[in-house]
């Protein structure tokens, strides 16, 4: 079974700030990290290798400094791991972003591709499915849980009251929760080995094929008109309370507001 | 000179970070209140390949370089000293000398365990009337036709009662001095070893150290470790090695200190302003900051010179005398900066200093480092 995980380094937006000004987030000095959902995919691929045997490949499009994401994921127990990267692909959204991906994959021999949901520093969680529609395969989404059996693949999707056990045929798209699991660490070993022994295989615009119109920012029909940060509303009230007069308390003011 | 770790270094630290704040300081202060030795931890360790880290894959253990292993010792020690100390016991003095000088069926058997953690190992040497002074050995080993028959004990040794295999040092022939010193492998199930009294310490209360005990131990004549008689260069080899371990742990505890009580001068206020805003407090962590990152130097020096150098035995020394002083010197102010809530144990910098206070004296006293130091400086 070869399962593709697409992942993307983001700021660690634990420890990032907005530039009070611009309303842009302020990248220097922030630590890079797999995003989150993409780690917990990962982390799903490796418990199917593990358990089945797979190969496992890592993919990811952004500027060459995605090496280190790549890197670590290859030091978890990644077997293979690729990078989508060229200036003709810079300033793409998310559209743009999921048509290159997806020209990319179709280089690649896959059963099963896993992507986070979304990431941190975007939340749109728009590239996975995009990428279903771009190769027609069917999408599952916001995955809790993965099992394999044969040719199918069964997954426990999220849903805000409920949950959907859902079935499909492979090849097909999963995206995965950060709930999931929780992601194993990298090992010393595997660290040496990613830098020391392991190659990143590099694909740029000459490597896929899709039209010019489709990719960077002018395959990006997105335009966003303006960013700020929110300005901070009237100061709270601060009461000390028992908890039974905190919670009349609340409730008046609830029923005050037309709240309930 | 390049001062720039490579990026391989950069994420093995990240990763030891990681782990040490999810996995090891948890249980830190329970350790040390309870003196409970961290098994669950060092199943982790294992799973991990924190337990091989300079070992070669071949042999089971990760492919990294000293390096690699001393800033893992260096971020585990940042969060538990007791952690620190049963990682470099079974590394530096467990298992590296059985791959130095172990037979190729010693190494299968006894140090591919090691290195892949499956089993943990420890190191005695030290006895009642054999400190400093480890020629006066009296442990006594006598051939007798397939095996050598061991009588005699050990104190201090770590990892005691948890380990499975102990290198122990022991006299073959007392006419020949130093020279009639020998080494052997012991398993725990040995018939005639058993393990004594556990010491109740000042510091790294977690970590194991108890007495062993030899009473007509049986152990084969293939477990002998190098040759009849090289038993005390042996020794003297693998603590080089091992003190480069206690150096990094050293070096962790202080710079956890420091973290401490930068945070702490930061938030706590007297005369109506944080204490950080006093040129004393400025002053004593300038001295601090300089002095840990000077023992970052050169523990990371000598790191690099036992994977480069035949003999690095004087680097070694300089690190851990260095270290281990700036470790002692940084958490006393820690405590002292810190006031009366240092001297609780609501605050960690009291565990820092009674653990800090043992690195100036096992694996060779500041005092043994001088005089290894000044016999290759006189030379």
């Amino acid at each position: 079974m070869n399962i593709v995980v697409c992942i993307k380094q983001v700021p660690n937006t634990n420890e990032v700030k907005l530039d009070p000004v611009t309303g842009t987030l302020i990248r220097e000095g922030v630590p890079s990290i797999i995003n989150p959902d993409d780690k917990a995919g990962l982390e799903a691929a490796l418990r199917l290798k593990d358990e089945l045997g797979a190969h496992v490949t890592v993919l990811t499009m952004g500027p060459p400094q995605a090496d280190a994401a790549l890197r670590e994921a290859l030091a978890m127990g990644a077997d293979e791991a690729i990078l989508v990267t060229d200036r003709a692909f810079g300033g793409a959204d998310t559209l743009a972003t999921s048509t290159t991906i997806a020209a990319a994959l179709k280089t690649l021999p896959y059963d099963l591709i896993i992507t986070g949901r979304q990431a941190i520093d975007g939340d749109t969680a728009q590239v996975g499915p995009q990428i279903a529609e771009h190769l027609g395969i069917p999408n599952i989404s916001y995955a809790e849980e993965i099992k394999v059996d044969g040719d199918y693949v069964t997954v426990k999707r999220q849903y805000e009251d409920r949950y959907h056990i859902v079935k499909a045929k492979m090849p097909c798209l999963i995206t995965a929760l950060s709930e999931l699991n929780q992601p194993r660490y990298m090992t010393p070993g595997g660290i040496f080995d990613a830098y020391r022994n392991a190659e990143v295989k590099i694909i740029t615009r000459k490597d896929i094929d899709v039209d010019d119109s489709a990719i960077g920012l002018k395959g990006s029909p997105t335009r966003v008109a303006q960013t700020f940060t929110k300005s901070l509303k009237a100061a709270g009230q601060l009461v000390n309370l028992d908890p039974q007069e905190s919670a009349e308390f609340m409730l008046e003011k609830l029923k005050e507001k037309f709240i309930i | 000179m390049d001062f720039v770790l490579s990026k391989e270094h950069e994420m093995a630290r990240n990763l030891y970070r990681e782990f040490a704040e999810n996995e090891i300081k948890p249980l830190a202060q329970e350790l040390d209140d309870q003196e409970r030795f961290p098994t669950e931890t060092v199943e982790k360790l294992r799973k991990y390949g924190f337990l091989g880290i300079p070992f070669p894959k071949e042999y089971g253990g990760q492919g990294c370089d000293t390096l690699a292993y001393v800033m893992c010792i260096e971020e585990v020690a940042k969060v538990c000293g007791t952690t620190s100390v049963v990682i470099s016991g079974h590394t530096s003095l467990g298992a590296a000398p059985i791959l130095k000088f172990g037979t190729p069926e010693q190494i299968q058997k006894y140090f591919v365990p090691l290195a892949k953690g499956e089993k943990l190992g420890a190191f005695a040497l030290t006895e009642p009337n054999a400190g400093t002074d480890a020629s006066m050995q009296q442990t006594k080993a006598v051939l007798e036709g397939d095996h050598y028959v061991l009588n005699g004990s050990k104190i201090f040794i770590t990892n005691a009662g948890y380990a499975d295999t102990y290198i122990v040092i022991a006299m073959t022939d007392k006419s020949k001095g130093t020279k009639g010193i020998s080494a052997f492998i012991v398993e725990k199930d040995f018939p005639g070893f058993s393990v004594g009294k556990k010491e109740k310490k000042m510091g790294i209360r977690g970590s194991s150290t108890c007495e062993l005990i030899f009473e007509n131990c049986i152990v084969p004549k293939e477990n002998l470790l190098g040759k009849e008689g090289k038993g005390f260069n042996l020794a003297m080899n693998t603590l080089d090695g091992g003190r480069i371990g206690i150096a990094a742990q050293a070096l962790g505890l202080a710079e956890c200190a420091y973290e401490e009580t930068v945070k702490y001068v930061k938030e706590r206020k007297q005369f109506g302003k944080p204490l950080a805003k006093f040129q004393n407090t400025q002053f004593q962590l300038a001295d601090m900051a300089t002095k840990i990152k000077a023992a970052q130097m050169l523990v990371y020096r000598a790191a690099m010179a036992k994977d480069t150098q035949k003999v690095y035995s004087e680097e070694a020394a300089m690190a851990k005398l260095f270290a281990a002083e700036v470790a002692m010197e940084v958490t006393t102010k820690a405590v002292q900066l810190h006031g009366g809530y240092g001297y609780t144990r609501e605050y960690p910098v009291e565990r820092m200093m009674r653990d800090a206070k043992i690195t100036e004296i096992y694996e060779g006293t500041s005092e043994v480092q001088r005089m290894v130091i000044s016999s290759h400086e006189l030379k």
